[in-house]
């Protein structure tokens, strides 16, 4: 079959702005995935087409870029499951992290959040002189998070990021996780504490990129909403998004539909955080963003069944 | 820039960081150098497991016997022995470091069968175990705070009075050359799988380490046991990890018979890794196979026992040959996976170059000999890589920092300029290279004869003729991916050179190496390693004895 790519190509020494490069090859294999094509480019067409990538059965986690808009792993990737036969494939550098040369990006930030999360187990005392004795479905949990090869796919699409990169990101959280679901570790107390600081936990918006461009099916958020449930549980509850996640069910389980007024007042803690609100409150008001009943929010007809629906979880749970 | 350590380390898989960690634990300024990011390491394809004597009735004695009888009795016995006593100290630890091994339903270590093996020794984290190891070993650098030179590459060792002092190293992100001087180098840069086409092994694995080292005046020693794992994908040469095997998957060929009852009655398919491959190949050259492959049978297992203890190979035939392993067999080939040859050391990771150290896949101690047993590899990062980083830090806290490494630097600095500097010359390194790999796998293969062997060699010198001349297109600095790989390619082409000309020297049949025109084991004559030094631009062959402390050569079945 014949593959045709579209590469954003730059070249720091040289371009002054990137720019798109088209490649077509011809004869590929029907199997051949977006790295077989970029490396037969790079090795028979354009040896100045750079890219990372290693062991080419995604477990490196070396090659992670956008294919058609959307992070992923070049290995992975088939070409025939990308494009109709014969369009054009995209091919960019992954996101939220700056471009050094052609498809390589600065993982230096990708790096410096794992570090951030005190990534090593933190036991107490001597250890034991065998093993430690844990339940094997917990260590079989870890592996969902212990799945994680770094890629950066979750980091290259988090909407989050690309507003605040201050945020720990997807990748280290659920690395995050890894420590705080270990028996082991008897520094989960602390490590819940730091994790819901701002840039923590409770800053992801659920979008659900990082779960759906994971190539290793790791689901970065579920570990950040399990993280979550583990710092409430363990007692972090003074937080905006502890009470912005209670109102939100409150308002919705008493009238059937979310009263916003409420979840902006109620999430804040503070009287000063509260009065901030004011601004934003007339600014809304005036681009017409307020609902029309106003500060009035009324039962919705039929939100008793909402409620029947709140209440028969919370039974099974 | 001029950067200064007591103890470098080259490479980053996991003989690389447990070799650092060691060093600094013994007091050293230790640093790691490494040509990709830790946790991109080869290391991490090790699917299936890592061996020790822990469980009941199991005896580090049995292990060091099975080690001994896989290498087909060319293993070192001293090493081996070393290696089996301290498995279980070394796994202990890993647990303790936070490996989360598979556990029994009392919430102890549980364990696996693998091939070669008298018990189920293999210890695992599902079939992620070298990825699971090589992340733990990650997270205890940053723990200790171990400065790594990622994305750097090595060009040249430095040499002064016969001892090594450093290296010279190229920053891939910048393009610029920079001096690493150390009392001591511990070389862990894994194997040299892209010499062969296919292989098993990841794009970085090009015998760096071995070729730097070679080139500085330290000997390879059995070039010529390359091992060919049994059971890889045709479609990328990716490998499906024994572990498959050991949990009971069964090998058979277009006629539907488990063919190993003919070759390994006893061990079946779980017999050592040369004798599969061999018996495969046997079955693909007398037209008892399917396109060149016979099939991987994991069906009886069932879709719990697939999907998960075996999750990554499910997702790899799926995704490389659109195979779903609980509905059907996958057609599997032998495949390039492993060399048992390498930098030779002692127990200790010493090389014959003062102040030059090696570990793992790099090294060649010799454990594995003839035929490595699956599942022993990671265990030898771990044994070894902390042996060579104790050693390592001793011999630098008794020698002197070093004012050498400026001319080298300029040379190697100057060898750069000039390929870059050179015009289009119509050789470059990706077809020379897919060249190379392809005489290698016809030749130097499952079945060799001292005709392809011979052939080989003078096909690997014409291609370092044609390597003198190679030019690259990219001319800039910064991430020259175009010029690293020409740089590997001539690492390859030493190696190569040492591979073609071992297999050449011993003319027997032994582990890995299975000459047609010498198909007997010849313990007589080639009880012996061989060793290759660097001798002008040739490789000048000698041999050594085999270290045997209680177990003499038998014969070998399954």
């Amino acid at each position: 079959m014949d593959v045709n790519l579209r590469v954003r190509r730059y070249d720091p020494s040289g371009d002054h702005k990137p720019y798109f490069q088209d490649y077509r090859l011809t004869d590929q294999p029907d199997g051949v995935t977006v790295l077989d094509a970029l490396i037969d480019v790079r090795e028979n067409v354009d040896e100045t087409l750079a890219l990372r990538c290693s062991c080419r059965s995604s477990i490196c986690g070396s090659c992670a870029m956008r294919i058609n808009g959307q992070a992923t792993l070049a290995c992975k990737t088939k070409v025939s499951s990308v494009s109709q036969p014969g369009a054009t494939v995209t091919v960019e550098p992954a996101g939220n992290m700056p471009v050094l040369k052609d498809l390589i990006v600065d993982f230096e930030i990708f790096w410096n959040k794992i570090n951030d999360i005190g990534p090593w187990l933190k036991t107490e005392g001597p250890d034991p002189e065998r093993e430690y004795i844990v339940d094997n479905d917990k260590m079989l949990n870890l592996i969902g998070t212990v799945s994680c090869i770094m890629c950066g796919a979750c980091v290259s699409d988090c909407t989050v990021l690309a507003a605040d990169p201050d945020f720990l990101g997807p990748a280290a959280l659920a690395k995050a996780y890894r420590f705080v679901g270990d028996p082991r570790d008897a520094h989960k107390q602390d490590r819940l504490g730091e994790y819901v600081q701002d840039g923590g936990v409770w800053d992801c918006t659920h979008c659900f990129f990082c779960v759906e461009v994971c190539p290793k099916g790791v689901a970065p958020m579920d570990w950040i909403l399990e993280l979550r449930r583990e710092a409430e549980a363990a007692g972090f509850t003074n937080h905006n998004g502890v009470r912005h996640s209670k109102v939100f069910a409150e308002s919705v389980q008493e009238a059937g539909w979310l009263d916003e007024a409420r979840l902006a007042m109620d999430s804040m803690g503070t009287l000063k955080e509260k009065l901030s609100l004011v601004p934003v409150g007339l600014r809304s008001f005036l681009h017409g963003k307020i609902p029309p009943t106003g500060p009035f929010h009324y039962k919705r007809p039929g939100a008793e069944h909402i409620k029947r629906i709140f209440e028969e979880l919370e039974a099974k749970e | 820039m001029i950067f200064e350590h007591d103890v470098l380390v080259i490479g980053a898989g996991m003989a690389g960081l447990r070799s650092a960690i060691e060093a600094k634990r013994k007091g050293a300024d230790v640093a790691i150098l490494t040509k990709v990011y830790p946790v991109r390491s080869h290391t991490n394809a090790a699917q299936g497991g890592i061996n020790a004597a822990l469980g009941e009735g199991d005896s580090w004695e049995s292990h060091a016997y099975d080690t001994v009888k896989g290498s087909d009795f060319l293993g070192d016995q001293d090493a081996i022995e070393i290696l089996a006593q301290e498995a279980a100290g070394d796994i202990i630890e890993l647990e303790h470091m936070g490996v989360i091994f598979n556990r029994d339903e009392e919430g102890r270590l549980g364990s696996r069968a693998f091939g070669g093996a008298s018990h189920a020794r293999t210890y695992f984290v599902a079939d992620i175990t070298g990825q699971a190891l090589l992340h733990v070993g990650y997270e205890q650098i940053l723990k200790y705070k171990i400065p790594c030179y990622n994305e750097f590459f090595a060009t040249s060792l430095i040499l002064e009075g016969g001892e090594t002092k450093g290296c010279v190293a190229l920053e891939m992100r910048t393009g610029e050359m920079h001096l690493v001087k150390a009392k001591a180098v511990i070389m862990c840069t894994g194997g040299v799988g892209r010499t062969f086409e296919p292989s098993t092994n990841a794009l970085i694995c090009t015998g760096d380490g071995m070729a730097l080292a070679y080139r500085a005046g330290a000997p390879l020693m059995d070039m010529e046991m390359v091992q060919y794992h049994p059971t890889t994908l045709p479609s990328n040469g990716a490998l499906l990890t024994e572990g498959a095997r050991g949990e009971g998957a069964y090998l058979i060929n277009s006629l539907g018979e488990r063919f190993m009852q003919k070759y390994a009655p006893n061990m079946m398919e779980l017999a050592s890794r040369d004798v599969v491959s061999r018996s495969e190949q046997t079955e693909i050259n007398e037209g008892r196979g399917i396109n060149g492959c016979v099939l991987l049978d994991c069906r009886h297992l069932g879709k719990q026992v697939i999907k998960t203890k075996l999750s990554q190979i499910y997702d790899l035939a799926r995704d490389f040959s659109g195979v779903d392993l609980v509905k059907e067999p996958v057609p599997i080939r032998p495949g390039m996976h492993y060399i048992m040859g390498g930098i030779k050391t002692d127990v200790n990771g010493r090389t014959l170059l003062p102040g030059l150290f090696a570990a793992g896949e790099t090294a060649c101690i010799s454990l594995h000999g003839g035929n490595r047993l699956g599942a022993n590899s990671l265990l030898e990062l771990v044994v070894f890589g902390r042996r060579a980083g104790a050693a390592a830090a001793e011999h630098a806290a008794a020698s002197q920092p070093s004012a050498a490494g400026a001319a080298r630097l300029k040379e190697d600095d100057g060898a750069l300029r000039e390929l870059l500097d050179r015009g289009d010359t119509g050789e470059h390194a990706g077809p020379l290279r897919l060249e190379l790999g392809r005489t290698m796998h016809e030749n130097v293969g499952v079945y060799r004869t001292a005709e392809g062997l011979t052939r080989a060699l003078g096909l690997v010198r014409e291609l370092k003729d044609r390597y003198r001349r190679v030019s690259v297109q990219d001319k800039g600095r910064v991430f020259n991916t175009n010029l690293f790989a020409t740089l590997e390619l001539g690492n390859m082409l030493d190696v190569a050179e040492t591979i073609c000309r071992g297999s050449l020297m011993r003319e027997e049949s032994r582990g890995a190496q299975f000459r047609l025109d010498f198909p007997e084991r010849n313990d007589e004559t080639w009880l012996k390693h061989t060793l290759a030094w660097k001798d002008g631009d040739a490789a000048r062959m000698e041999t050594l004895p085999v270290t045997i402390t209680r177990w003499q050569p038998a014969k070998r079945t399954y």
